[in-house]
């Protein structure tokens, strides 16, 4: 009659990253940054991260430069449509990621 | 101590002696004067409760599951279309596993509108995973509710507290109502392992795949066929773990010993009349007559109707001449939901009785003595004959 | 105005900005939301205004999906999802345990779509809000039934094509639920879009320093939904507040006031609502004359402004 005895199955989940897999493999288009606009690489200071704050995936790092995880960026586009200066662009996901060239 | 009571209060005296920590309901006749005894208890201070006005009977139940996923004791209480109205929740809080107790006085169910007894409103909820258990006086209804706590909480599965409307629910009878210290030797606070804790986050009843999949930490999870399993696996335990509360209610207070059915006069019974609640009590009364004319009857309610206590029935019943099934509700276009159960418990049984099934009583139509001897006498002259289409007592049209 | 307002409204002010805002996260990478989600944005911010000490209330929605598939959660807070109907009312038993059980710090917060908050969800949300309950309660308003593949709903715009208005477009106007909602006099109801997110966390932070029930309805555009490229949530989420279709503002003890993006645009010109629905394929059914009257409905709205 020990309550350990019942409900040994609930269904409570755990926190935990990739719920939705490697979301990365989603991607048409691959979101590059050309360091030589970006803003705060340029004014090597903590300045602008749209490109941190409006990704829906929290995949962009508030960094300088800023990085992106491909593991799990669904290559949206937010990030290249919202930076200021156009330093982000989409490019075809079957072009090599630059540590692959 | 001694009282007379209705039994809405007496049912409302077990919750506070419970301690329930969250209390939610909607009025509808004939629950009401629970709750309003329960506002009333809380109101005046003399129970420490949250009591939530709600504004129906569908957020009152959402009140409960939340409040017990929250890690409170919840109650609440309700009748026919109300429970009807929270159809969806009882489930969903069946398959979350929450011990919440809920008193339902049975009603019969609109259209039309009737506001009478009878228990189509519980018997057409047997399926969703409640324990059910049925009082046939005030004084089980008391110590009902306080046994369900703490079987909810010990199989983590939601307990009905069922009672006839208007018959229990507004009538006065005497009973014993135990003392505080006592009840909380007996129910020891709800402290559940899982609960809505920041500092231990986890998400409760999110979507389940038909398969299992591994977790975080890789371990193979179950999908939803699994856990409905083993919901399943732990009502049927609940029979002996039901017991076994009782029995330890029993040493304390000095009162049970018929958790799963109680029997009058059945030893030596050749016929045995079944039935729900307090419709026992009347027939104990048309048993004796009977008795007096040298026909060897009985009586048997069904004390917990879900989960079914089938052996222990069989047990009742397997070396009877035959069970007459009295109830107060049907699966229409069918026939009565117990006499199905009992039949079908009895269907692998060595020896078995003819088994007999009269409706009646239905939107509170009276249940007059006579009527009930003239079946009785009737099923006790031919069990062979009388068939297996349900028999009506009571019709006048 | 007394002191302590004056206080709590210079700290108010301070408007976050992308620079002081947090870094922690409590949205994990890798979850199920579609690519481009506005809903995701919002999510991400709100919970990072709310922070840890936080019980959430989720009915079925796009953020029972985001949240993820036992037994892995996609949300490092802890969450009760509930049945469709009872969100308001679930929040409140939360609440109640919390008060029964003596942990007061907690914000009780339920995050529902617009379906589940002004269609299905409206009794117990409406019942709540009459009892006083000390909620926080975000609507995310994506203008149809998202979830189960764009079905109208009753928030969603006229003239919207969905699935269930798949030739005519929807017929009727969009039910104005936080108009509702502050119809019942509670001490905080904000609007605010996944176009601003910054002006979100500052509405979820504001709500945080109140109590009873608090209510906030974010317009959140949806890219599948609404048959936009994913790369323009922010965009179509901005030309709607600048063209004068959604405002954002703040009902504060029964007062009203525009905000933000909203607040700078009274008194000057806007661009015509037709720039609005020609950025996405669900307004393709709109005629001319639906069109003109929409425009004038604007008009005169921001007329009284």
């Amino acid at each position: 009659m020990k309550t350990e005895e019942f409900c040994k199955m609930i269904s409570r989940s755990k926190p935990g990253p990739g719920d939705g897999g490697n979301t990365g493999s989603w991607r048409v288009l691959r979101p590059v940054i050309n360091l030589e606009l970006c803003i705060p690489v340029k004014m090597n200071k903590k300045a602008c991260f749209n490109c941190w704050l409006y990704c829906p995936d929290s995949v962009v790092s508030k960094t300088i430069p800023p990085v992106i995880n491909f593991d799990y960026c669904k290559g949206c586009g937010i990030c290249a449509e919202e930076c200021p200066v156009d330093a982000i662009s989409m490019v075809d996901e079957a072009t090599p990621m630059e540590e692959e060239k | 101590m001694h009282i007379i009571e209705s039994g809405n209060v007496a049912a409302a005296t077990g919750v506070k002696l419970s301690r329930a920590q969250v209390i939610a309901a909607y009025p509808i006749t004939p629950q009401t004067p629970l709750t309003e005894k329960l506002s009333e208890f809380v109101e005046s201070e003399e129970f420490d409760a949250q009591y939530i006005p709600v504004e129906s009977e569908h957020s009152a139940m959402a009140v409960c599951i939340a409040a017990s996923t929250a890690g409170a004791r919840a109650f609440t209480a309700t009748s026919a279309n109300g429970l009807l109205y929270m159809s969806e929740q009882l489930h969903w809080a069946v398959g979350a596993r929450l011990p919440l107790v809920m008193c339902v006085a049975n009603r019969g169910i609109g259209a039309p509108w009737t506001v009478w007894n009878d228990q189509q409103d519980t018997m057409s909820q047997r399926d969703a995973g409640w324990i059910q258990i049925y009082a046939n006086d005030h004084q089980q209804i008391i110590d009902s509710v306080i046994k369900a706590f703490l079987l909810a909480q010990t199989v983590s599965i939601p307990v009905m507290v069922c009672y006839d409307g208007y018959i229990l629910s507004h009538t006065y009878m005497p009973f014993e109502q135990p003392d505080q210290d006592q009840v909380d030797s007996f129910l020891p606070p709800f402290a559940p392992k899982n609960f809505l804790d920041p500092e231990n986050p986890g998400n409760f009843n999110p979507v389940t795949l038909p398969d299992v999949r591994p977790g975080v930490d890789g371990e193979i999870e179950p999908g939803y066929i699994e856990i409905r399993h083993n919901l399943h696996e732990d009502l049927r335990t609940t029979l002996d773990t039901y017991a076994a509360i009782d029995k330890e209610f029993e040493e304390q207070f000095g009162r049970g010993g018929n958790p799963l059915i109680e029997q009058y006069k059945c030893v030596d019974a050749d016929f045995v009349a079944v039935c729900i609640g307090s419709l026992s009590y009347q027939l104990r009364d048309v048993i004796d007559l009977m008795r007096d004319d040298g026909v060897k009857i009985g009586v048997m309610s069904v004390q917990m109707y879900r989960p079914f206590p089938d052996e222990v029935i069989v047990a009742a019943l397997a070396d009877k001449k035959c069970a007459i099934v009295l109830e107060k509700a049907l699966s229409y276009g069918n026939q009565g939901a117990l006499y199905g159960d009992i039949k079908s418990a009895l269907y692998n049984s060595d020896t078995k009785p003819h088994v007999h099934n009269y409706i009646l009583g239905l939107g509170g139509r009276e249940i007059k003595t006579q009527h009930l001897l003239d079946a009785l006498t009737e099923s006790c002259k031919s069990p062979e004959t009388i068939g297996d289409t349900p028999r009506w007592i009571g019709l006048k049209l | 105005m007394d002191r302590l307002k004056i206080i709590k409204k210079n700290i108010m002010e301070k408007k976050t900005t992308i620079l002081n805002l947090t870094e922690e996260e409590f949205v994990h990478s890798g979850n199920r939301a579609c690519s481009g989600c506005g809903l995701s944005i919002i999510y991400r911010m709100g919970l990072k205004a709310l922070g840890k000490n936080t019980i959430l209330v989720v009915p079925p929605s796009c953020l029972t999906v985001l949240q993820g598939l036992y037994p892995v959660a996609s949300t490092k807070l802890p969450c009760v999802n509930v049945t469709f109907a009872s969100t308001g009312a679930a929040a409140t038993g939360v609440r109640g345990a919390m008060k029964a059980l003596k942990k007061e710090n907690v914000n009780v917060v339920a995050w529902a779509g617009d379906g589940g908050t002004g269609d299905i969800g409206i009794q117990a949300l409406s019942g709540a809000c009459e009892r006083g309950e000390d909620i926080i309660y975000i609507c995310y308003d994506n203008e149809a039934y998202m979830n189960t593949g764009v079905q109208r709903s009753g928030t969603t715009p006229q003239g919207v094509l969905t699935t269930t208005t798949p030739i005519k477009g929807k017929l009727q106007e969009k039910k104005d639920v936080p108009a509702i909602i502050a119809a019942h006099g509670i001490g905080y109801v904000a609007t605010a879009s996944a176009a601003y997110p910054l002006d979100f966390y500052d509405k979820v932070k504001k709500a945080m320093t109140i109590s009873g029930p608090r209510y906030i309805h974010v317009h959140t555009p949806c890219p599948p939904g609404w048959s936009f490229d994913t790369r323009f949530t922010i965009k179509v989420g901005k030309l709607a507040v600048k063209s004068g279709l959604f405002d954002l503002y703040e009902i504060e003890d029964g007062e009203f006031q525009l905000t933000g993006e909203s607040k700078r645009l009274v008194g000057k010109e806007k661009p015509p609502v037709t720039d609005y629905f020609n950025s996405q394929g669900r307004f393709k059914s709109l005629d001319a004359e639906l069109v003109k009257k929409v425009q004038e409905r604007v008009d005169a709205k921001w007329a009284k402004y």
